[in-house]
């Protein structure tokens, strides 16, 4: 009886996460649409539905009913498993994110429950193995594609997500320094309310490595999840779509879709990191429970509005400029930024005599 | 158990993930309309009929990066532990992750001076509009 219950909680809490993260995902597009055209001072899409709200729906029921093109020389096997592999890894994600610390729904049942779908100890390690395996789906469809298109779109994908997972990775190291944990929730428990107990901003090492290694977190996830500027991948100047060339109807949808979970779950993962979780900017706001929710929802968004704006104001690299910034410029200040961590970190130990 | 329970909601939207996935390709592959002709079907390649195989050789570069990529990541491998509990480790923890780190700096540093970092054409000096001998 008692596992039962435990196990139904668990499906009711990946029900609801499953379906906001793909109502969200939906409306990033939606949102991302309407913001660039507000950045071009254009309307965006208004037509269907009040403020265009239904557009989302609408372009899902397009995708759906349109023909669904196989070249004839593609691998078809690994053609059909690409798209998979990017979609499943990113819906995949939002698994060990804290979006709270613990409710009981307002006294309605007896013990609270974790805001989160499951607490395993290496979280950061989880996702990281996760955007590995993203690489694979991106590659594969160009590969599987026969197209020359698609192949020089798959083989610089898989070079720069590489390349910028070490910035990723490192600047991780930071936070994980910081709270002395691997475990996402416990990562997000180490800061507080207010928002210099963020790691961002916080004074336990002289401030410069947190906002340091947020910026080099924040411009590694743009390249990891192929946004401009660093959308080379698919540059449609150069390579008419990329890697998803081939794609139509569903399956292109999938990539798009993963596209934008993977921003989602880019900025879970930097909120819970840097920005404090689900705490509250300042001490004399709530963030218990559902509130830790909204906390962490607006700072989410806010985020995510950051990699619109992004878009909507930086032209895209060259590819040799992308990749000698990411190896001469992001790597060696991402190793610099460790140590200059791990000193601040000591320093301020020893200050304090703790 | 602990580990299993810690894990069971993953695995539950492992599955619900991979359904939803195949889920929605194979609806799409029921409704979507099918008139399949050979030209629709060729590669893409802006109206052009394609010239030969797409998997042809591709620049050495990329492996070049890719190798160095294993190095450096295993190196963050290594990190992650050492990030965990460098607290009680100490002085002694910085000064010995510093001389590790050291030594990938040097590899880097190698990488660069070799060129393997460089992409692109190579930089060459412009040629002067007027010779030497000509003014």
């Amino acid at each position: 009886m008692e596992t039962l219950l435990v196990l139904l909680i668990h499906l009711l809490k990946i029900i609801v996460v499953f379906s906001i993260l793909l109502g969200c995902i939906a409306y990033a597009v939606l949102l991302e649409r309407k913001l660039l055209g507000r950045l071009q001072v254009r309307w965006g899409p208004s037509r269907v539905g009040p403020f265009g709200l239904l557009q989302p729906i609408a372009d899902g029921l397009k995708l759906f009913l349109k023909e669904e093109l196989t070249p004839t020389r593609a691998d078809r096997f690994l053609f059909v498993l690409a798209p998979l592999l990017s979609m499943g890894p990113a819906l995949l994600a939002i698994a060990v994110v804290p979006f709270g610390d613990t409710t009981n729904l307002f006294g309605l049942l007896d013990q609270p429950i974790l805001l989160q779908i499951a607490d395993i100890h290496g979280g950061i390690l989880f996702i990281l193995a996760l955007t590995s395996v993203g690489v694979y789906g991106i590659f594969l469809a160009g590969w599987s594609s026969d197209n020359k298109y698609s192949l020089l779109g798959a083989l610089r994908s898989s070079a720069q997500m590489i390349s910028y997972e070490l910035v990723l990775g490192l600047s991780i190291t930071v936070a994980l320094m910081a709270a002395g944990d691997v475990s996402l929730r416990n990562i997000a428990l180490s800061q507080g309310d207010g928002f210099w107990n963020w790691w961002i901003f916080s004074p336990k090492w002289f401030v410069l490595p947190g906002i340091l290694g947020f910026f080099l977190y924040l411009i590694s996830a743009f390249a990891e999840t192929n946004r401009l500027p660093f959308d080379l991948p698919e540059a449609e100047t150069e390579l008419v779509a990329g890697y998803h060339t081939e794609y139509s109807s569903m399956k292109f949808a999938m990539f798009f879709m993963a596209e934008y979970c993977n921003i989602i779950t880019v900025s879970c993962i930097a909120v819970t990191l840097f920005l404090g979780g689900w705490y509250a900017p300042f001490p004399f706001l709530p963030s218990g429970g559902l509130f830790g929710c909204v906390w962490f929802a607006v700072k989410v968004f806010i985020l995510v509005c950051v990699f619109i704006w992004v878009r909507g104001t930086l032209p895209r690299l060259r590819y040799d400029q992308l990749m000698k910034f990411g190896w001469k410029v992001m790597l060696p200040l991402a190793i610099a930024n460790v140590l200059l961590a791990a000193g601040g970190i000591l320093l301020y130990e020893m200050w304090h005599g703790s | 158990m602990a580990l299993l329970d810690a894990y069971l909601p993953v695995l539950i939207l492992a599955v619900i993930a991979a359904l939803f996935a195949v889920g929605t390709i194979a609806l799409s592959f029921l409704f979507g309309i099918r008139k399949p002709s050979e030209t629709k079907q060729e590669p893409y390649e802006c109206g052009m009929p394609p010239v030969g195989d797409a998997h042809e050789r591709f620049p050495v570069k990329f492996f070049l990066v890719a190798m160095i990529f294993v190095i450096f990541d295993i190196e963050i491998i290594f990190l992650y532990p050492w990030a965990v509990i460098f607290r009680d480790l100490g002085l002694f923890g910085l000064v010995s992750m510093g001389l590790f780190l050291a030594i990938l700096v040097l590899g880097l540093a190698y990488d660069w001076r070799t060129g393997i970092l460089d992409w692109g054409p190579e930089v060459r000096e412009r040629r002067p509009l007027v010779r030497k001998e000509d003014s």
